[in-house]
């Protein structure tokens, strides 16, 4: 194993064709900044910085959503502002800190 | 009903069908509220994207534009005639009232008459590597694309059970994403033999095979037959292996999979409705039955599109405004005769084109038979199918509410929709029963969660 590999999480998982464009909106995840598009929901906003976007509650493994329309309640997410939202159903909104792992920094 | 008041009519869902219903209905004099949990109409098939992520009509929905166009016109279209509630969720029916969760909190909304057209979703078989990161629907694959521009991962694979594979593969190539493989579970066999039932429809075939032309000419032909496909990867999806007819293993680099196998009904509001439901033994799944004009079993409950068994957009369309002129029939006044006639000759066309296609994407029951002891089914609450088969010996569980009971499957917060099909086919088959026998989950309100946060406010 290559000591130095950044973990697989940090690789973005979408990936914009670049078929629009928007102005930046700048939001953090764990405390640490990232950058959306005007016009993202939240789950595209969280899964272009990186690839999973919760903890699952019952096992280690991570999630990432899995239907994109409401009906699997995969993406559910939790904001620093006590917030817990759908992200892929809710806009991203400039200054949101989405929590992941757990850390709010 | 108050006769001297007139009557409240409700539709749930603003897609093709509950989209042709309210314009049906206004155009008969009532005055109809439509509620739907976007914030734009359309539905999935011809969803908008958000604000700030629009895009022209013809780069979103291609062939089918112009059926776009014309049904997300329709609410300005017919301004004040509608009562549209946009990102409202319906969570609960009883009796001859929803209630509502929506930009203004809790509300409770009666109805003398209501309309269901509550669409559908991807049907979901579990298969190794299911639930890892990287791994959707191809539903979600195409949403994506459509809502957001944006591809699920850099290197994509695709697997499908149904028409919508040859579509997203062909959106993907044509806005530039790289699909490594393109998959179907199902054989060719079938589609080739049912070629005259699927000329019903002769627009809807050269469409397709279009798109598989298209697909060809691009290098990414559609593979049938596979079988035995699992996603490997460690934190997040590194690749996808599958075996071919011929018994050979493949397997091949990507970062993400869309796959699913077909659709299955959004059907819960007509189960707390208390509408019979009935079971199909060709899409093996339980639907809300109504009569070819839409009525239900329950007399001020009628269904329309993909929510009361699945028919695709244009029967969709077809039955929003079929069931809104039962409706407008039903309260006593008058309907256009010609018309109803030529929505049933249509309908009845439909109908025939559906069959076929079913028969063309026959159920994968090799992947439903494949699905291993230690495989997630219920990805809400981690419940493998060993879990499921040992409390259907072990316990006796002859019925899947049962089985949810004891095993906490179909209990969490989609409320079954993801895993409910494939638990009722690990189920009979450890039985050793048809799966009609073991029965349906039964829907629970709320129908999907209420964040505490919006609870509270
Ligand atoms: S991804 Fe299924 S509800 Fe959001």
């Amino acid at each position: 194993m290559i000591e130095d590999a950044p973990p697989p999480s940090s690789r973005p998982l979408f990936h914009r064709l670049g078929l629009r464009d928007g102005a930046p909106i700048d939001f953090t995840i764990d405390g640490r900044p990232a950058r959306a598009m005007a016009g993202d929901l939240l789950i595209t906003a969280i899964l272009t910085n990186r690839s999973d976007l919760r903890r699952f509650e019952f096992g280690e493994a991570m999630r990432a959503g899995f239907c994109l329309m409401g009906g699997c309640q995969d993406c559910w997410v939790d904001l620093a502002d006590g917030r817990r939202v759908r992200a892929c159903s809710t806009p991203v909104e400039a200054g949101m800190a989405v929590i992941v792992e757990g850390r709010r920094a | 009903m108050n006769a001297t008041s007139s009557p409240r009519i409700v539709v749930v869902g603003a897609g093709p069908a509950g989209l042709r219903a309210v314009a049906t209905l206004a155009e008969a004099g009532l005055k109809p509220t439509l509620i739907d949990e976007a914030r734009r109409p359309g539905g999935q098939i011809y969803r908008q994207p958000p604000a700030g992520a629009d895009r022209p009509a013809e780069a979103l929905y291609g062939f089918e534009a112009g059926k776009a166009r014309a049904l997300h016109g329709l609410l300005d279209r017919l301004g004040a005639a509608v009562d549209h509630r946009p990102e409202t969720l319906v969570w609960n029916l009883f009796d001859a009232s929803l209630d509502l969760l929506g930009p203004n909190g809790f509300e409770t909304v009666g109805f003398d008459r209501l309309v269901l057209a509550t669409g559908a979703m991807d049907r979901i078989l579990p298969f190794p590597g299911w639930t890892l990161p990287g791994v959707y629907t191809l539903g979600a694959a195409q949403i994506a694309l459509k809502a957001q521009g944006v591809a699920i991962g850099r290197r994509v694979a695709l697997v499908g059970a149904g028409p919508l594979l040859p579509l997203v593969v062909h959106q993907y190539l044509k806005a530039g994403a790289e699909v490594v493989a393109a998959l179907d579970v199902t054989p060719l066999g079938p589609k080739i033999r049912n070629i005259f039932g699927l000329l019903a429809e002769p627009a809807t075939v050269a469409k397709g095979v279009w798109y598989t032309l298209r697909n060809l000419l691009a290098g990414r032909p559609i593979r049938s037959s596979v079988r035995a496909i699992r996603v490997e990867g460690d934190g997040r999806v590194e690749a996808l292996a599958w075996t071919d007819a011929a018994g050979r293993e493949h397997r091949i680099a990507c970062d993400a999979v869309g796959a699913s196998f077909g659709l299955r009904s959004e059907a819960q509001l007509a189960d707390l409705a208390g509408c019979r439901f009935g079971f199909d033994a060709v899409t093996r799944q339980w639907i809300p039955v109504h009569s070819a004009a839409g009525r239900s079993s329950r007399a001020d409950v009628y269904l329309a599109g993909d929510g009361a068994g699945i028919g695709g957009a244009d029967a969709a369309e077809l039955q929003g405004e079929r069931a809104a002129l039962a409706l407008v029939e039903d309260l006593g006044r008058p309907v256009d005769g010609g018309r109803v006639a030529d929505l049933e000759r249509a309908l009845a066309r439909q109908r025939r084109f559906r069959a076929a296609l079913e028969a063309a994407y026959p159920f994968p029951t090799h992947i439903a038979a494949a699905i291993g002891d230690d495989e997630i089914v219920c990805r809400c609450e981690g419940i493998t199918a060993g879990t499921l088969r040992r409390t259907a010996i072990d316990r006796d569980v002859a019925e899947m509410n049962r089985l949810k009971a004891l095993t906490r499957c179909g209990m969490g917060r989609c409320q079954g929709r993801v895993c409910g099909q494939a638990a009722a086919e690990v189920l009979a088959a450890a039985r050793g029963v048809e799966v009609e026998a073991v029965g349906r989950l039964r829907g629970n309100p709320p129908i999907k969660p209420i964040a505490v946060k919006e609870a509270l406010r």
